[in-house]
């Protein structure tokens, strides 16, 4: 039996105008023109698009899985970054 | 930073161990913190093996169901009475190749290869469900199937939007959307039939006849005798017992059977006011236990089938990836958006 070894391709959609494109999930094709025609095929069968990137999915370049990754550790003791960080006397209003 | 394998749905490099973790004991912690706290595991994290093996074997299965599902319909999408109802068929049909898809890459995510999956497939070596090595002898089966076999699909399928393992809940909640057309479509298809003449009438009658008990069966074996339940489970990837899932989906079907104006063929279907259920009669196990072990009226013809149709499709995929090798590099249908 024939083995293809397809490369993989990430598929993003666009629902509406208006919205971004947002991942949909992944299918093999051999070129990107027909990673577009299986993504339309798979992913949009009732409408849930107006238009499809299709990426090869070792283009993808990744975190780390782990939650606690240092990475994202700048944002963790920041609170003075959110609105709900500050007090401000009942009555005020508009802000 | 990892590189390579960003893969939410997808990809053979599952995870990627951080360097010098050799921490198993902090990572089964997590791993079972987060299945307590109803969080997804995702494909890069870590997990246990078993726990990949249950996925890998659970998901492929279903995929392969799904493939194989579309045949016992498409055998009728030619004699199909109306240009509505091939139409209708045909969507369904392809609903379930593609419901097949969607599966094999959640267990893509674990590591498990396209090409394996269908050589195992092929080979024997991994099931699917045993309901599609049924024949589908009259129309009214195409109405039967929609409305046992897919109603019992969803029955098992909706919990499974909440499984532990993100890609497969994702893939579930996509097949379940489509799903409810499928199982639509076969009671409207039985209705009219059933308010039909009575050669019509008896028709869906005997198709429900012989669908029922195998829909039943589509639950898997009594919690008691069910070897992988318990672990599924305590990590989450299932929700609800195999006996749980019959009797929700067996309280749901006789009403609608009533509707239809047909009968459950099960003389000790009765309501049960104590229980709050209905109870129902004995369920004939070695006939589900004989047709899993390919004894089935068609598991010759289904695997056949489909060795067959994908090596029908060798030209197809071969001229693609020549069209590909010659075209790298060169301009692709792709346009920046």
């Amino acid at each position: 039996m024939t083995h293809t070894d397809w490369p993989l391709w990430e598929v993003f959609v666009r629902s509406r105008r208006g919205l971004s494109h947002t991942h949909a999930g992944s299918l093999h094709a051999p070129d990107a023109e027909l990673a577009l025609r299986n993504a339309r095929d798979l992913y949009t069968r009732r409408g849930e698009g107006v238009s499809i990137w299709v990426v090869p999915s070792s283009a993808v370049t990744a975190s780390s899985p782990d939650e606690k990754d240092p990475f994202f550790e700048p944002a963790a003791d920041k609170p003075y970054r959110h609105p709900t960080f500050y007090e401000i006397p009942e009555g005020v209003r508009h802000l | 930073m990892a590189t390579a394998a960003a893969r939410d749905t997808a990809g053979s490099q599952a995870y990627d161990a951080p360097a010098g973790a050799d921490d198993t004991a902090g990572h089964a912690r997590a791993f079972d913190a987060a299945v307590a706290a109803d969080e997804r595991i995702e494909p890069r994290d870590w997990m246990p093996d078993a726990y990949r093996a249950t996925l890998v074997r659970q998901i492929a299965q279903h995929a392969h169901s799904e493939i194989i599902g579309m045949q016992p319909e498409a055998n009728w999408i030619t004699r199909a009475p109306s240009l509505r109802r091939k139409a209708i068929l045909m969507a369904k049909v392809q609903d379930e190749a593609g419901h097949g898809l969607y599966l094999y890459s959640a267990a893509e995510t674990l590591g498990a290869s396209r090409d394996e999956l269908l050589d195992k497939l092929h080979s024997g070596r991994q099931k699917y469900s045993s309901i599609f090595n049924y024949p589908t002898l009259t129309w009214a089966d195409v109405g039967a199937i929609g409305w046992l076999v897919d109603g019992a699909a969803i029955t098992n399928q909706v919990p499974l939007c909440r499984c532990s393992y993100g890609p497969y809940a994702r893939a579930m909640v996509r097949v379940c959307k489509e799903e409810s057309f499928h199982q639509r479509q076969g009671y409207e298809l039985l209705l009219a039939l059933s308010k039909g003449t009575p050669e019509q009438h008896a028709m869906a009658q005997d198709a429900v006849d012989r669908w029922w008990w195998p829909s039943l069966m589509m639950f898997g074996p009594p919690d008691d005798e069910s070897q992988h339940s318990a672990q599924s489970m305590a990590w989450k990837i299932k929700r609800h017992s195999n006996d749980e899932l019959r009797q929700r989906f067996v309280d749901i079907c006789v009403p609608q059977a009533e509707s239809l104006g047909l009968t459950l063929p099960d003389p000790d279907l009765k309501w049960n006011e104590e229980r709050g259920h209905h109870d129902f009669g004995a369920i004939d196990w070695s006939e589900f236990w004989d047709v899993l072990k390919g004894n089935g009226p068609c598991n010759e013809q289904r695997l056949t089938r489909r060795r067959q149709a994908h090596e029908e499709g060798a030209w197809v995929r071969e001229a693609a990836a020549a069209h590909a090798a010659k075209h790298t590099n060169g301009e692709t249908g792709a346009v920046r958006a």
